[in-house]
C-alpha cells in the first residue's frame, strides 16, 4: 500500500511537470505579458511536429530535436508577433481571444493539410523507454526525464527573470511601458523577445509531451483546457506559482483517480473551483 | 465569321444534347455521404471517405448503367442534430438517392429518422453501436459492431484458460458496450472480472488506472480505447509498471494495436492479443491489392477499419444498384442488400437478412515481430460472428 501510495504520488508529479512544460510558456505571455493568448497550444503543436520531422527525415536524436523545437516556436513566433500580435496588445481581451483561437483553427487545418489528420507516433532513445527499479517499486524512465527537464525548466526561468538584467528589464517593461520606454528601454524589441521565450517554451512543452499525450492537428485545442488551469490556478505572472499549481493539479489528478477511479477525472476541476473560489488571484497571483 | 459560329454553335449544340442524352438514358445516383471530416474525429472521416473513393477509382463512377455521384458532408463530430439536418439536406435539396458514411454513433443516430421518412438506403459505413440498425428499417451496415467482436472475444479468452481478468474501458457508450460485452463472453465461458474501471474519453494519462490494475494483480487486462493518442499512452503505461505479456495477458479491441500506436509502444507491445474484423496484414490476395492500391492513392497512408468500412459500403450500393437493375428507391435498395455476400479485404462478408447487420469473421491476432517489423499476426479466426444483441430483448 505504501508502495503503491509512493509510485502513484511520482506518476502526479511526473504528469504534473508534464502539465509544467506545456503551460510554463503561457505564464510568460498571459502571465508576464498580459496578452491572452489560447495559440499557445498551436505553438507547442508546431514544436510537436518539428520533433516529428527532425527525427523522420533528417534522423536527428530526439535530444537535439527538442532544441530545435524551442527555435523555430520562438522565430515562428517573432513573425506572428511582428506582424500581428503586436496590433492587438493594447486591445481588448476579447480581442486577444478572438485573433488567437482564429489562429488554432488555421494552424489545426494547416498542419492537417500538410501532415494529415492522423497521429504523428517518435520513437525514443531506448535510455527513455522503460522504467527503472528501486526495490520493488518502479518508475517510468520518460517521467524522470520529464521530472528533470521541468526543474532544469523552472531553475532557468526563475533565475533568467527575476535575478539577471534581462528579467529586470522584461519586468519594467511589463509593469509600465511609457515609463520604461522614458527610461530608453527599447520596449518594442523587449516584448518580441519575451514573446517568443513564451512561444519556444510552448514549443519545447509540446515536444516534450507527445510521448505521452501523443500529437495530431487536434493538439492546439486539446490541452488549452489544462494549461488555463494551470495558469489561472497558479496565479498570473508567476511562474513559482505556475509550477506548484501544476504539481498539485497532478499529484491531485492521479491520486484522484487511483483512489476513487469514478469520479477521478472530475477532481482536478473540483480543485480549480475550489481553489479560485478561496483565492480568485490563484495560488501566488499578484494582479 | 457568321458562318463559322453558326458551325460551332451547332457542334456545340449537338455536343450538348449527346452528352444530356447518354446521361438521360443512364440517369444519375446520388450518394450523400456525412462524415466527421473535421474536428476530434477529422481522420476517422476522412480514411472513409478514401476508402469510398477507392471503391469507386477501381471501379468506375457508374453501377447498372447509371451515374454515380458523391456529395460529401461535414458533421464536425459527433452532433446527431447537425447530422439530421445534412441529411435532410440531402434529400431535399441535392436530391441524393442514398445516404451513407456515419463515422460515429450519434450521427447515424440523427440521421436514421430522415432514413425512414424519405424511404431513402442508409449505409452505416462506421458507426458500430448495436442499436443502430435497429432506427431505420432502411438502414444496412458494413462496418462491425461492438459487441460482435468482443462477445466473441470474452469466449475465446475463457477458452483458452485465462481466469481472471481485469478490464478498463473509456466512459462512454462503446466502452460501456464493450465491457458488457466481453465480461458476458468471458463469464459465460467460466471466467471471472476481478475488477472493472473507465476511464475518461480523453484521458491523456493512464499510470493512475494502471497502477489499480497493477494493485489488483490479474492473470489478464481487457483494455477498450478509442483510437488516436490513447492506444499509444496506455501501452505505454502498462510497460512502465510492467504490465506486459506473457506475465500478464493483454486483450483488448484492435485499436490498442494500430499501426502508429505499435510504432509508438515498440518492443514492450509485443505479446498483446486484440480482437478485430480487419487485419491490415491479414495474408490474402484481395487485401495485399486493396492495401497497396490504397496507399498508392493516399501518399502512403495505410487503410484501417475505417477504410474497409468505406470501402465495403460502396460495394454494397453498386451490387444492390446492379441487383435492382439501377432502382435507386430506399425499398428496392434494402431488398437486394438483405442476404448479400461478398468477399472483402477483410475476408468473407455477408449481410444479415433478418437484420441487416454485418456478419463476418473476427480475428483473433497477436502482436510479434516480422522481418524486423511489430505487427498483427492472426493466430485464430472465430467465422461468421453475428451481432449478439440483436433479438437478445
Amino acid at each position: 500500500m505504501i508502495g503503491n501510495l509512493i509510485v502513484v504520488l511520482f506518476d502526479g508529479f511526473a504528469f504534473g511537470m508534464l502539465l509544467f512544460v506545456l503551460s510554463v510558456g503561457l505564464s510568460v505571455t498571459l502571465g508576464l505579458m498580459n496578452f491572452t493568448n489560447l495559440a499557445h497550444c498551436a505553438f507547442g503543436m508546431l514544436g510537436g511536429y518539428c520533433v516529428v520531422v527532425a527525427m523522420r527525415s533528417l534522423d536527428m536524436p530526439f535530444l537535439l530535436a527538442l532544441p530545435l523545437a524551442f527555435i523555430i516556436a520562438a522565430l515562428v513566433s517573432v513573425a506572428f508577433e511582428r506582424t500581428i500580435f503586436r496590433r492587438l496588445y493594447r486591445a481588448g481581451e476579447l480581442n486577444q481571444v478572438l485573433l488567437t483561437i482564429g489562429l488554432v483553427f488555421v494552424a489545426a487545418a494547416s498542419f492537417a493539410y500538410f501532415f494529415g489528420t492522423g497521429q504523428q507516433p517518435i520513437v525514443l532513445p531506448d535510455y527513455l523507454q522503460g522504467s527503472v527499479e528501486i526495490g520493488t517499486l518502479r518508475f517510468g524512465a520518460y517521467r524522470i526525464f520529464l521530472v528533470v527537464m521541468a526543474l532544469l525548466i523552472a531553475g532557468l526561468l526563475v533565475v533568467g527573470l527575476e535575478h539577471t538584467r534581462f528579467g529586470a528589464r522584461i519586468r519594467a517593461a511589463v509593469d509600465n511601458q511609457r515609463v520604461a520606454q522614458g527610461l530608453g528601454l527599447d520596449v518594442d524589441s523587449i516584448f518580441a523577445v519575451t514573446f517568443a521565450l513564451g512561444s519556444g517554451l510552448a514549443g519545447l512543452g509540446g515536444a516534450l509531451a507527445i510521448e505521452i499525450v501523443g500529437l495530431d492537428p487536434s493538439f492546439g485545442f486539446h490541452y488549452l483546457v489544462y494549461v488555463l488551469i494551470v495558469v489561472a490556478v497558479g496565479g498570473l505572472g508567476s511562474i513559482g506559482g505556475s509550477f506548484v499549481a501544476a504539481a498539485l493539479l497532478g499529484i491531485f489528478d492521479v491520486t484522484g483517480k487511483f483512489f476513487v477511479p469514478d469520479i477521478g477525472a472530475f477532481l482536478i476541476y473540483l480543485f480549480m473551483v475550489v481553489l479560485l473560489f478561496v483565492r480568485p488571484l490563484g495560488l501566488f497571483g499578484k494582479r | 465569321m457568321l458562318k463559322k459560329t453558326a458551325t460551332a454553335l451547332g457542334l456545340g449544340f449537338g455536343l450538348a444534347l449527346a452528352m444530356s442524352s447518354t446521361a438521360l438514358a443512364g440517369g444519375t445516383v446520388k450518394v450523400g455521404l456525412i462524415l466527421p471530416l473535421s474536428g476530434q474525429f477529422a481522420d476517422t472521416g476522412a480514411q472513409i471517405e478514401r476508402g469510398v473513393k477507392l471503391y469507386m477509382q477501381e471501379h468506375g463512377d457508374e453501377a447498372a448503367g447509371k451515374k454515380i455521384e458523391l456529395v460529401v458532408k461535414d458533421t464536425g463530430g459527433p452532433n446527431p442534430d447537425v447530422a439530421k439536418r445534412l441529411a435532410q439536406e440531402l434529400v431535399v435539396r441535392d436530391k441524393a438517392d442514398i445516404i451513407a458514411g456515419f463515422g460515429l454513433t450519434p450521427e447515424a443516430l440523427g440521421a436514421a429518422s430522415v432514413a425512414t421518412e424519405a424511404k431513402k438506403l442508409m449505409v452505416d459505413m462506421n458507426a458500430a453501436t448495436s442499436v443502430v440498425t435497429e432506427k431505420s428499417p432502411y438502414i444496412v451496415r458494413t462496418s462491425m459492431t461492438i459487441p460482435q467482436v468482443n462477445y466473441a472475444f470474452g469466449k475465446w479468452a475463457a477458452e483458452q484458460g485465462i481466469k481472471h481478468a481485469y478490464t478498463i474501458v473509456a466512459d462512454y457508450g462503446p466502452g460501456h458496450d464493450a465491457e458488457k460485452s466481453f465480461a458476458k463472453g468471458f463469464e459465460e465461458k467460466g471466467g471471472k472480472i476481478v475488477g472493472a474501471d473507465h476511464s475518461p474519453v480523453a484521458n491523456p494519462d493512464f499510470s493512475a488506472y494502471v497502477q489499480r490494475i497493477k494493485a489488483a494483480n490479474p492473470e489478464a487486462v481487457y483494455i477498450f480505447i478509442p483510437g488516436g493518442a490513447q492506444p499509444a499512452a496506455i501501452g505505454k503505461a502498462l510497460a512502465e509498471k510492467g504490465l506486459t505479456p506473457p506475465d500478464t495477458k493483454i486483450l483488448a479491441q484492435g485499436e490498442l494495436t494500430l499501426p502508429e500506436a505499435l510504432q509508438s509502444m515498440g518492443q514492450t507491445a509485443k505479446g498483446i492479443i486484440t480482437a478485430f474484423h480487419y487485419t491490415l496484414e491479414r495474408d490474402d490476395p484481395l487485401n495485399k491489392k486493396f492495401v497497396a492500391a490504397y496507399e498508392k492513392a493516399n501518399n502512403g497512408r495505410a487503410p484501417d477499419f475505417f477504410s474497409v468500412g468505406g470501402y465495403d459500403g460502396m460495394h454494397l450500393i453498386y451490387a444492390a444498384l446492379e441487383k435492382t437493375k439501377g432502382d435507386a428507391s430506399g425499398d428496392a435498395l434494402v431488398a437486394a442488400a438483405k442476404g448479400m455476400s461478398w468477399e472483402s479485404p477483410r475476408g468473407p462478408i455477408s449481410i444479415d437478412p433478418e437484420t441487416r447487420d454485418i456478419v463476418q469473421n473476427v480475428y483473433i491476432r497477436e502482436v510479434k515481430e516480422v522481418d524486423g517489423k511489430l505487427q498483427n499476426v492472426i493466430i485464430d479466426t472465430i467465422k461468421d460472428v453475428k451481432d449478439p444483441l440483436h433479438g437478445a430483448k
